[in-house]
């Protein structure tokens, strides 16, 4: 019964729970993930990946933390008075990814574009976690996300992301987890959170079994790695097409 | 060594207060038995605080934009409330809790349970979310035949809100047939809820006063070895 064609039939799934109203069935786009800890780079790989599918002709759309229509205002002023506690934040993170998976992801893939999302589900969980949330309840809270065709996790340790982070602008009170804090002064507090995300990422990275890249590289050099990995995945998992459909049939 | 019955029930933490809660469907009277209820305690000389249901502040916004937009989907419906509830246990509950105080609050995890799960959430998902919630000293349900309560709400405030009426549901195209409709799947959902949970029945049908009366029964002797404010006037 196995058939070249049924390849090209992708189906996406569910980690955990199914969203109400939901087939997956129709979902004929990919979607990438890029992950990494604060100050990686994460955008800028973004943006040169962007420009060198859209050259491959392929439909690029984009999302990343707190950028829902719904709650990324409502965060935004919670961070500024620091005034949701530990659960009730986590909540809303989630509220927000909520909102953007049913209102930009899911439209993407409908319509066939590559969606490519600037940290997903497992950054969220690993400053959850790291902040005290108990694991298994927070991974439960998410088990409504989709499993997405490829995770790219751009790996760095500390001592690489301090000078990077400085270069940027300085440290951030919450990528430095002075909410906590871990630490007698932001760069304590920076150093000892950011070495608990990232030990929290490589184990998300077993667990969901990311594909992991060496982001302490030359930047065109990652940059290069990443986009090779991403054509090669969307060669190798074609779209479930029109054509696909007739020839598979 | 007892299995917990399900995962909300593990965490009972020994603070001092007590955390009573009324649940029902809307016209139910559990606002008015509450409200009866808090002023007799106060009277008493028992420290009493309020929380009610989707009132965080620092919520409110996202909650009002979702509606006012209409861009709430069962799941961001569902976690916004969580996100609120979560706040309001943060700030408002645990604290008095710890305080010795009593806490009151007008609709708990229940209500979620219940209108999740009305609107096609997954019933073990929406469960989770609530999980680190304080279990209650005790839970009242204020059970009502739809036709009553309906008649309660109806004839009284026609105005009835989009997800209120569960409009975002589809479920008829008017807003009195939807309402009705969304009404009886609650309903429906709060008698699985009261024996899974162990709520404690109040029949809402009765006098207001009798209601009272046997509330006030019902929650005496858990008032032991609370502290008073014995000089109240």
């Amino acid at each position: 019964m196995s058939t070249p064609e049924t390849s090209l039939t992708r189906q996406f799934e569910f980690y955990g729970e199914s969203i109400p109203g939901l087939e997956p069935g129709d979902l004929t786009g990919w979607l990438i993930v890029i992950e990494g800890t604060d100050g990686v780079g994460r955008t800028t790989h973004v943006d040169h990946l962007r420009s060198v599918l859209e050259r491959e002709g392929y439909a690029v759309a984009e999302t990343g933390l707190t950028r829902s229509d719904l709650a990324a205002e409502g965060i935004r002023r919670a961070k500024e008075g620091n005034t949701l506690g530990s659960n009730a934040y986590n909540l809303f993170y989630a509220t927000d990814f909520a909102d953007r998976l049913e209102r930009q992801i899911l439209p993407a893939l409908r319509a066939g574009f590559v969606m490519l999302t600037d940290r997903y589900i497992y950054s969220l969980l690993a400053r959850a976690i790291v902040r005290g949330a108990d694991a298994d309840w927070i991974k439960s809270v998410y088990s409504f996300a989709l499993r997405p065709d490829a995770v790219y996790y751009l790996r760095i340790e500390v001592p690489d992301l301090v000078p990077r982070v400085i270069m940027n602008g300085g440290f951030d009170y919450w990528e430095s987890g002075m909410d906590l804090p871990m630490g007698a002064d932001i760069y304590d507090s920076f150093v000892n959170y950011q070495a608990r995300v990232i030990e929290e990422l490589d184990e998300l990275s077993r667990e969901y079994g990311f594909e992991t890249l060496d982001a302490t590289r030359p930047v065109e050099e990652t940059a290069h790695d990443l986009a090779e990995r991403v054509l090669g995945l969307l060669r190798s998992k074609p779209h479930k097409d029109e054509d696909a459909m007739a020839t598979g049939g | 060594m007892t299995a917990p019955t399900h995962t909300y029930g593990a965490n009972r933490p020994d603070w001092p207060g007590r955390l009573f809660i009324v649940e029902g469907i809307d016209g139910s009277g559990k606002s008015t038995q509450l409200t009866l209820l808090s002023q007799w305690l106060q009277s008493e000389g028992y420290p009493v605080v309020f929380s009610e249901w989707n009132s965080s502040s620092i919520v409110r916004a996202t909650t009002r934009r979702g509606k006012k937009r209409r861009i709430l989907t069962p799941l961001t419906f569902s976690l916004l409330h969580a996100t609120d509830f979560h706040d309001r246990v943060e700030r408002e509950i645990v604290p008095f809790l710890k305080a010795g105080a009593i806490v009151l609050a007008d609709r708990y995890v229940y209500t979620a349970f219940a209108r999740d799960v009305a609107r096609g959430v997954s019933s073990r998902w929406v469960r989770s979310l609530y999980r680190f919630a304080v279990v209650p000293t005790m839970a009242f349900y204020f059970r009502t035949p739809l036709e009553v309560a309906l008649k309660r709400i109806l004839s009284g405030r026609p105005k009835l809100k989009h997800y209120e009426a569960g409009m975002d549901l589809e479920l008829h195209p008017d807003v009195q047939q939807s309402y009705r409709l969304f009404q009886a799947r609650i309903l429906e959902e709060y008698e699985r809820i009261v024996p899974e949970y162990d709520l404690t029945v109040m029949n809402a049908t009765r006098a207001i006063e009798t209601q009272q009366r046997a509330l006030r029964k019902a929650i005496k002797p858990h008032l032991a070895g609370l502290r008073r404010v014995e000089e109240v006037s």
